[in-house]
């Protein structure tokens, strides 16, 4: 009793945030049985009738829905092709030895990365539409033909690509950049007396440095292969492009909030967070292989 | 030392190589700037760049003489106030108390915490609780359903565990008691960690578009990036689904376009380079995880 005299605060404290995580990230947990019930509105969650996996036949005879994953994985396979941007903006940034030049490209890389989406799906359309924006109308007038950056299937994949570059890359790079500062700076001297050249002590010494660092990210991207985020291709989409645009979680939102046909839209999001936690937990098994710890 | 030319043409490559990059990452923001500022036959023409041809200010005064504009820029800054006081009084409610030896059960509440961070159920469980709650159409809707991120109270979990021990016997002697020794002696020293966190709470609130879209369908209380989206994007790719009477016959100047696109974005470009080195703190403690 003493001891709860002393501590009882602590309780009063976390009371609060224990009974958020509880109704917020719980309950909704509890709600994924929506997956396998005729979801009735006006009956509730509990009085509609249980269909057993009913649901989960009915999305994997839609086409939508392949689709949907097909495109997920595809644009996050192009976002993947990109994993070594940050590290090499990283290693550039690195071997910059004016410090006021180095700190303010630092500033303007990161820069992007706190633009909403979508500002930056209004930026690309006021810079990359066929007809008015300014990158074609540059073109025209150089007497070139427009590209479709966001009416062509290829070119918006390249245009989401290229955006999610332009909002991530200088970012993603601190973490490669603060694990260069770990390297031991004894390597490099050692290096410089032996006659090293730069690009070789970059590729003996910065590299293998920061390796952990790369296997680590590198990994878990992976393992969330099969999440995408809702703000980036939302942004972007447009209607010519809906066949490679539409993924899981815009699809999610197309069929359950808009059309109000929950029971599938949530056995869709079911599939995916459950895909996605084996993914995660794959990842942190190979990473505790290859690099001896784990992502966690 | 003596450096070749060879190693002082690698210098001048590897300046240019980061210039270009930082060019790409702030051209489009320059040239957004001078399409504001750019009178209306500029624009049309095809004329500006990187610099304001005929400066004008009537796309401003247009976007600021426009309530629908001002409302959700009004909204917006309130949401964001609330929602990082929120947020902030919650986090540190938690992380103090999961920070502390002496609490009893704090393994198990943290593993309860830590879980949520693999499990997501997805959009459509966390849609119809907010409904069940009766949020939908409420600024709430945006404000609690995300009160506290488990991330950002693991980094401060982490930073407030850091405190010496021997602060708080020396404090207990005193006959400090918890609530007292959270609000005198731990803010203070965990000032850094607030500022983190408070910014990107704020950040977060600021650019929010994904729950508004889901749940907040009455114009008069849409925040200011969904107020946008519909302004910018659907009305001028989706004409098919414009849902604001606008359509591809009538779109919206492109100078206004601008306008708005800065006057979203200016908030962010005015306090991000000040406050850099806090962002940068935070995405490294994040990093080195709990």
């Amino acid at each position: 009793m003493a001891w709860f005299r002393r501590q009882w605060p602590l309780y009063v404290l976390m009371f609060l945030p224990m009974v958020y995580f509880l109704t917020f990230r719980y309950v909704p947990m509890g709600g994924v049985v929506v997956a396998f019930k005729d979801y009735n509105m006006f009956k509730g969650i509990w009085a509609s009738e249980w269909v057993g996996l009913d649901v989960f036949r009915e999305i994997f005879s839609m086409p939508e829905f392949y689709r949907a994953v097909r495109n997920t994985l595809m644009l996050n396979v192009f976002s993947l092709l990109t994993f070594p941007v940050p590290i090499i903006l990283a290693l550039l940034l690195n071997e910059l030895r004016i410090q006021w030049y180095k700190r303010l490209n630092q500033t303007l890389l990161y820069l992007p990365h706190f633009i909403s989406w979508v500002i930056v799906g209004g930026l690309a359309i006021r810079l990359l539409a066929t007809n008015t924006g300014s990158v074609n109308q540059f073109l025209k007038s150089l007497g070139l033909s427009p590209i479709p950056f966001l009416e062509n299937e290829w070119m918006w994949i390249l245009t989401y690509t290229g955006a999610g570059v332009w909002h991530y890359a200088g970012w993603g790079g601190i973490l490669y950049l603060a694990a260069l500062t770990g390297i031991n700076h004894e390597l490099y001297e050692a290096a410089e007396v032996d006659g090293a050249s730069r690009l070789r002590k970059i590729w003996h010494i910065t590299l293998p440095g920061i390796r952990p660092t790369i296997i680590v990210l590198f990994i878990l991207q992976i393992g969330h292969m099969a999440d995408i985020g809702f703000e980036q291709p939302y942004a972007l989409k447009n209607n010519y492009v809906m066949d490679v645009a539409q993924v899981i979680s815009t699809y999610v939102y197309t069929v359950g909030i808009q059309s109000a046909q929950f029971a599938i839209a949530t056995a869709i999001g079911l599939f995916q967070s459950v895909v996605g936690l084996i993914l995660l937990l794959t990842a942190e098994l190979i990473s505790r292989k290859v690099n001896n710890q784990g992502i966690f | 030392m003596v450096r070749s030319a060879g190693d002082k043409l690698l210098d001048v490559f590897i300046i240019v190589c980061v210039g270009i990059f930082s060019l790409f990452c702030v051209l489009p923001m320059i040239h957004i700037f001078a399409m504001s500022f750019s009178g209306n036959r500029a624009i049309m023409s095809g004329e500006v760049f990187l610099w304001p041809v005929d400066w004008s200010f009537h796309s401003y005064t247009a976007v600021f003489g426009d309530m629908s504009m001002i409302r959700p820029l009004v909204l917006t800054v309130i949401l964001v106030c609330v929602y990082t006081a929120i947020a902030l009084a919650m986090t540190v409610m938690a992380a103090y108390a999961l920070s502390r030896r002496q609490f009893r059960g704090k393994h198990i509440m943290f593993g309860l915490i830590v879980a949520t961070m693999f499990f997501n159920p997805g959009i459509i469980p966390n849609y119809l609780l907010v409904k069940e709650l009766g949020l939908i159409d409420s600024l709430w809707s945006l404000i609690l359903p995300v009160m506290i991120s488990a991330f950002h109270l693991i980094i401060m979990k982490t930073s407030f565990a850091q405190i010496p021990e021997e602060l708080e016997d020396s404090a207990w002697m005193d006959g400090c008691g918890h609530f007292r020794f959270l609000l005198t002696i731990v803010l203070p020293l965990q000032l850094p960690i607030l500022a983190t966190i408070g910014l990107y709470s704020a950040v977060n609130r600021w650019n929010t578009f994904q729950d508004a879209l889901f749940y907040i369908n009455d114009k008069n209380l849409y925040p200011l990036q969904l107020k946008l989206y519909q302004m910018i994007i659907n009305s001028q790719v989706n004409d098919a689904t414009a849902q604001e009477g606008f359509s591809a016959s009538t779109p919206i100047p492109q100078g206004i376009q601008s306008a708005s696109i800065m006057f979203a974005t200016v908030p962010i470009l005015l306090v991000y380079p000040w406050l850099q080195k806090y962002f940068i703190s935070g995405m490294l403690q994040g990093a080195v995880k709990g």
